[in-house]
């Protein structure tokens, strides 16, 4: 089974040189480092920045340079900076080549859901619906079940909707699956010392097996 | 060149009236009009409408207002982070509406360029879109979104000029660039008011057309969310 760092390292593994990169909050903020640094990647930050670096010094903290999470931040060299309206034209203009979001539930036409749940205090969808609605490819990071060991990778999402047919991929704490653009969750990989029975017992959504499941590397 | 500059965020502000729509710039609390939000706590007026990406924080941004009950809705694309904020949503005090980033930034913009309506697909099948019209466009289906238009826009940027023309800094931008199209009058406070010709006309983010009214602002906090810093030092 893997931990945060176990999913955003294997998310960083679906990584490709010269990709520009939008990164949710949480887990995925988190794939950042582990992103090979031989690799030429630009972090966008949808509150108006390509080129997000590192966490800064003590010193160099900056109130005005800041990414979506909130979070004090720096630049990379060759950064550029500019306005909201600049920033979801290039989400929504499919400039953005890879979107890694956290969801609630995903079901297995793609359809996510991961901005509200009913009855309890509503925060908002941010840039959420945007970046889903727009993205190239989209990649999720997710627990596979809840606390209770319901399933999170359904047939139809039970919560509100954040957008229609759009996880192109799933990486969970038990596995690597492709949502399939004819529908169904095919499994690619198994986290380690996690079975195939495993996967099966907590997919609610059509769950597709093809040949051997091999278990995933991380380095 | 029209010389726009008033002393300070009370002169600035003192014609907005109770009821009035506000467009207020900044993420978070990063890049927002200290000085003017400060004016309105101390006026007092009420019933109003804020157009802003987040609702600020429960003792510092437009969370001041809140507060004070000032505000009577909100329009927003998130709004976490402040307790009194969910306490009078709860109990049905203060009215909200929630909107896709993007699509907010964009009515903003097509409310400052003259554009009534446009189509986006984001929010297609889900709340967002309930009650809207919907069209496909070359096999995908989009949203109808409606232009925002302001009374009142409150800006901040980093440098201005007495004419009105403004630069940003880091991700303080943000908002503040549309909102500063979108109000019927919009209030620019500064960090630092130069005179006529000393900013590059090449680096100019919003020409003065858009501001009516410019001042230097004064002891701005700048307060930091989510301290982070990097533990390169620490090793």
């Amino acid at each position: 089974m893997l931990d945060k760092i176990g999913i955003a390292k294997r998310i960083a593994q679906e990584v490709r040189n010269g990709m520009y990169i939008n990164l949710g909050i949480g887990i995925p903020t988190l794939v950042a480092n582990y992103i090979p640094t031989s690799m030429n990647v630009v972090l966008q930050s949808e509150n108006g920045l390509l080129g997000i670096g590192p966490f800064p010094t003590e010193g160099k903290v900056d109130p005005d340079l800041i990414n979506a999470g909130k979070q004090t931040i720096t630049m990379m060299p060759g950064s550029a900076l500019f306005s909201s309206a600049d920033s979801f034209g290039m989400i929504r203009g499919g400039k953005v080549n890879l979107t890694i979001l956290g969801a609630m539930e995903v079901s297995e036409n793609g359809d996510i859901a991961n901005w509200k749940v009913p009855g309890k205090m509503v925060k908002g969808m941010g840039g959420a619906m945007d970046l889903v609605a727009s993205a190239q490819n989209i990649i999720v990071a997710m627990q596979h079940c809840s606390k209770d060991g319901a399933s999170k990778l359904l047939k139809k999402c039970s919560l509100p909707i954040t957008g229609l047919n759009c996880v192109k991929k799933i990486v969970s704490d038990l596995a690597v699956l492709d949502v399939l653009p004819t529908g169904g969750f095919k499994l690619v990989e198994r986290a380690p010392g996690i079975s195939v029975e495993q996967i099966k017992n907590a997919t609610e959504g059509k769950l597709i097996i093809e040949g051997e499941i091999l278990e995933m590397k991380l380095a | 060149m029209i010389d726009k500059q008033v002393a300070n965020a009370q002169e600035a502000t003192k014609d907005i009236p109770n009821g009035a729509t506000l467009m207020i710039g900044g993420f978070g609390l990063c890049g927002i009009p200290e000085n003017c939000i400060a004016a309105i706590l101390q006026k007092g007026i009420t019933g109003l409408t804020c157009i802003s990406n987040n609702a600020g924080v429960d003792d510092f941004g437009i969370g001041l207002l809140l507060k004070t009950k000032q505000v009577k809705k909100m329009i927003s694309s998130y709004v976490g982070e402040n307790a009194e904020f969910e306490r009078q949503l709860l109990s049905g005090e203060l009215e909200v509406e929630l909107i896709p980033q993007g699509t907010l930034a964009e009515r903003v913009r097509a409310g400052g360029a003259g554009i009534p309506a446009f189509f986006t697909p984001a929010g297609v099948g889900t709340e967002v879109a309930e009650g809207k019209e919907t069209r496909v466009f070359d096999g995908k289906t989009y949203l109808m979104e409606r232009w925002l238009r302001a009374d009142f826009s409150l800006v901040k940027a980093w440098k201005g000029d007495t004419s009105g023309n403004l630069i940003y800094k880091g991700t303080a931008r943000n908002f503040n660039p549309m909102m500063a199209t979108a109000g019927t009058i919009t209030i620019a406070e500064v960090e630092e008011l130069v005179e006529v010709g000393e900013l590059d006309p090449n680096q100019i983010h919003t020409p003065g057309i858009f501001v009516h009214r410019i001042f230097q602002g004064v002891n701005y906090e700048k307060r930091i969310e989510q301290r982070t810093i990097s533990n390169s030092v620490i090793r």
